[in-house]
């Protein structure tokens, strides 16, 4: 049961996950200043070709460069994500904040506009909302941003609930400060462990639901690439051409698989109770 | 522990198995006959990519209403055969003055209306006078504008006097929008459509299928189907795999054009590449800047290349257009060659309109692949010469109710799909915006001229004009696909009118 130094506590998971997820975060940022070709020049007399020293992962149905699209679509689908997450933190924490500060009518109303939310899995939500709206990459950033909102406030409300009924905070309050300078000094900096964890898991939901409502024509619109669209564009193709399909479903699984295990891990990892056991 | 590590690998992969289901259902596809398969059927099942809005074919423009509808459900007084003839319908023969003012059709004694009621020159009287009525919602109110009077002088005689001659008249009375319908049921032929047709209404699943039954009370040649059901299959991939599992015998407007050499290599299919009177088009908003501009509209069609498109959205299958006639047609004129594909040019017109750094606008896409097909590839075509249009997919009925009712829209791309339909150009308040004084003359000299020659030289003028206004993007026709049981007989290869006229379908 001793201790370990904390760089071999880190559990292979993150070390597999960060490794991914920086992967993605390398090719997402090469992408700005570098693809094989311009991810949108079309040359339909190339179309469908096999991966190839010249097209390292083929060609799609109109000769774009596989490889490029892949690069320019995982930046579309990292800032997709980013933004839909930054949202939700902009959101759900203040509101979750206020929801644990406010107590009775104010938790509730919190807690009633979250089942609101819930009421509907967040890819229907963000598929009414488009089809109100129109399809495109704000209306979808807007859709699963509302969703990851109510998803943090949920959670900054339950931790933050926990850190009210502390010694500290109570201290705090005897000695006259208000509830929102405890809110901003002690309650928030003891929720945000839970609030980082939860971010990255919904990180990861939120490049799946991006890539889901692109293969549905809802999200990010051509000629701009997305994961979602080329597996949507493949599927017609799953005779003729099944590679199509298999290298926009690959990046999809491999930085979901990535973000999942670097969450999870960073959670463990974190966690006291859980490093103390020295069993990780 | 290590069964809390398990699990959490478990969520972790469970995470990433989320998107793999997207990838892996078209695998799942059935790919083996079925029972179904097979002779000795007297049933059919026919894909069809648009469900119709409702089945009253006076009543609105969708055509999907016409493909279920015409022939099969209702008739018209002159009917268009498979080769796209004139042959009789309701009316068994008719006869025109030599003034071209006035026709006398003679119609069928036996008709009657699937109630039961007969349909006699009172309900052709009662058709026509609705369809071009004040009230009348019919799609094509102007294949009517020129009737001064119906008369009925026995009851089976009708005949139709215009105010003017109007060459196309006999064939307009052949389109799906000039059914006749009873007066005792007119009112309900949306949900419940009663026609004189050899086949009837049976029941309307909303979102899959129309169910119709042969008509035992025909007064013609009955059908060799007993049962037809329309089926509704708007993805592509489903479609093929509706026609590998055997869940439909033919689709018809087949759109997965990828997949034909697929199935032209098995033998339990037949594939046919036919001609419609689709003329699919890159739609100019003619009103809204900057595309009121001349300049700017001809560096469009400068920017557009045709061929790449037919490649890539038809993989081939596709004749390409100048101007808004189909090269089928008597009259038609090449203008293919007017703007060859040029981005260089197309640069330097948008310059010379003010605008050498391009614009923004939006390019409005309804659900159909060679709409949403072409438009990714025009978007790429436009940001090549520095405008950049933001494709907006919608649906049919946000497309029907902006684009087409509302005339608020920039760019869009449809196939106009009615027969001779250039007319639509004179029209005020057509949703292209486009008037032309000029144009609208040599319509009206259409209208009054019988002789062909004269005819097909006006058509030629209207065709040139609207090229050199480059109204539109004029971009390809659109084929008529169809994929098929090899068994099966009798389909349509071409689609002259609007039609899926069932009536000659047989098991072989």
């Amino acid at each position: 049961m001793t201790r370990r130094d904390p760089v071999s506590a880190v559990p292979v998971a993150v070390w597999a996950g960060a490794a991914l997820v920086g992967l993605l975060l390398a090719v997402a940022l090469l992408s700005l200043v570098w693809t094989p070709y311009p991810a949108e020049q079309v040359r339909v007399v190339a179309r469908l070709r096999p991966p190839s020293a010249a097209h390292w992962l083929g060609t799609d149905h109109f000769g774009r460069d596989v490889a490029s699209m892949l690069m320019v679509g995982a930046r579309n689908s990292l800032a997709v994500a980013a933004a839909a997450v930054g949202l939700g933190l902009g959101l759900g924490v203040p509101l979750g904040l206020a929801a644990a500060a406010l107590g009775r009518w104010g938790d509730e109303l919190v807690a009633r506009l979250g089942d609101l939310v819930f009421a509907f899995p967040a890819v229907l939500s963000a598929i009414l909302l488009t089809a109100a709206l129109g399809a495109g990459a704000v209306n979808v950033v807007v859709a699963l941003g509302l969703f990851n909102a109510a998803v943090l406030a949920r959670v900054t409300r339950g931790a933050a609930l926990a850190v009210w009924r502390r010694e500290f905070v109570r201290a705090a309050l005897a000695l006259g400060r208000g509830p929102l300078s405890v809110t901003l000094v002690h309650v928030l900096p003891n929720t945000l462990g839970v609030v980082v964890v939860q971010t990255t898991v919904l990180f990861a939901v939120a490049i799946v639901n991006e890539a889901a409502l692109s293969y549905l024509g809802l999200g990010i619109q051509p000629p701009s690439p997305s994961w979602g669209k080329m597996l949507g564009d493949a599927q017609t193709h799953l005779f003729n051409a099944p590679l199509q399909a298999v290298f926009p479903g690959l990046a999809i699984a491999l930085s979901v698989l990535g973000l999942t295990l670097l969450g999870d891990g960073l959670r463990d990892w974190l966690d006291p109770r859980h490093r103390s056991s020295g069993l990780l | 522990m290590m069964q809390t590590r398990a699990r959490r690998w478990a969520v972790a992969a469970g995470m990433a198995l989320m998107a793999v289901p997207v990838m892996a259902v078209p695998l799942m596809v059935a790919t083996g006959p079925t029972a179904a398969w097979g002779q000795g059927r007297s049933d059919l099942v026919i894909g069809m990519p648009l469900e119709p809005p409702h089945l009253d074919p006076t009543a609105g423009a969708a055509a999907a209403i016409k493909e279920v509808t015409y022939a099969n459900l209702f008739e018209t007084l002159v009917r268009i055969d498979a080769t796209g003839a004139m042959v009789p319908g309701l009316a068994q023969s008719w006869t025109v003055s030599a003034d071209g003012l006035s026709y006398r059709f003679a119609l069928r004694p036996g008709a009657r209306f699937h109630d039961g009621t007969p349909c006699d020159s009172a309900a052709v009287k009662f058709a026509l006078d609705r369809a071009r009525g004040a009230e009348s919602v019919n799609a094509q109110k102007g294949y009517f504008a020129a009737i001064a009077a119906v008369d009925t002088p026995d009851p089976h005689s009708v005949v139709v006097t215009l105010s003017r001659p109007d060459g196309l008249f006999l064939f307009h009375l052949g389109a799906g929008d000039a059914a006749i319908v009873s007066p005792a049921s007119a009112a309900g032929n949306k949900q419940k459509p009663v026609g004189t047709g050899p086949f009837k209404f049976d029941r309307w699943v909303a979102g899959d299928r129309v169910v119709l039954t042969r008509n035992p009370d025909y007064d013609g040649a009955k059908p060799a189907l007993e049962r037809v059901s329309f089926r509704f299959i708007s993805d592509a991939a489903a479609q093929i795999a509706a026609l590998k599992a055997g869940d439909v015998d033919a689709f018809l407007q087949f759109n997965a054009f990828e997949a034909l050499p697929e199935f032209r290599n098995d033998p339990k299919f037949t594939v046919s590449v036919g001609t419609t009177e689709g003329e699919t088009l890159l739609s100019i908003n003619n009103a809204r800047k900057p595309f009121d501009d001349v300049r700017v509209r001809r560096a469009l069609a400068h920017a557009i290349d045709r061929k790449t498109l037919i490649d890539g959205v038809l993989y081939g299958n596709g004749v390409a257009i100048g101007s808004h006639f189909p090269p089928h047609r008597d009259g038609y004129v090449d203008l293919t060659g007017l703007y060859p594909y040029d981005p260089a040019k197309a640069k330097a017109l948008l310059a010379e309109a003010g605008y050498p750094n391009g614009f923004d606008t939006t390019l409005r896409l309804p659900p159909p692949p060679y709409a949403r097909r072409s438009g990714e590839l025009i978007a790429a075509m436009l940001a090549e010469v520095g405008v950049r249009a933001a494709i907006e997919p919608v649906e049919w009925a946000a497309w029907l109710e902006k684009t087409f009712k509302g005339k608020d829209y920039d760019l869009t791309v449809i196939a106009h799909t009615e027969p001779l339909d250039i007319d639509v150009y004179a029209r005020d308040s057509y949703y292209f915006n486009y008037r032309n004084p000029a144009f609208v003359r040599l319509e009206e000299e259409l209208n009054r001229t019988q002789d062909a020659g004269r005819r097909k030289a006006l058509y030629g003028q209207q065709q040139r004009m609207l090229a050199e206004d480059a109204v539109n993007g004029f971009l390809f026709m659109l084929p008529s696909v169809t994929v098929q049981n090899a068994k099966l007989s009798g389909l349509w290869v071409n689609r002259p009118v609007q039609a899926n006229d069932l009536t000659g379908v047989a098991w072989k």
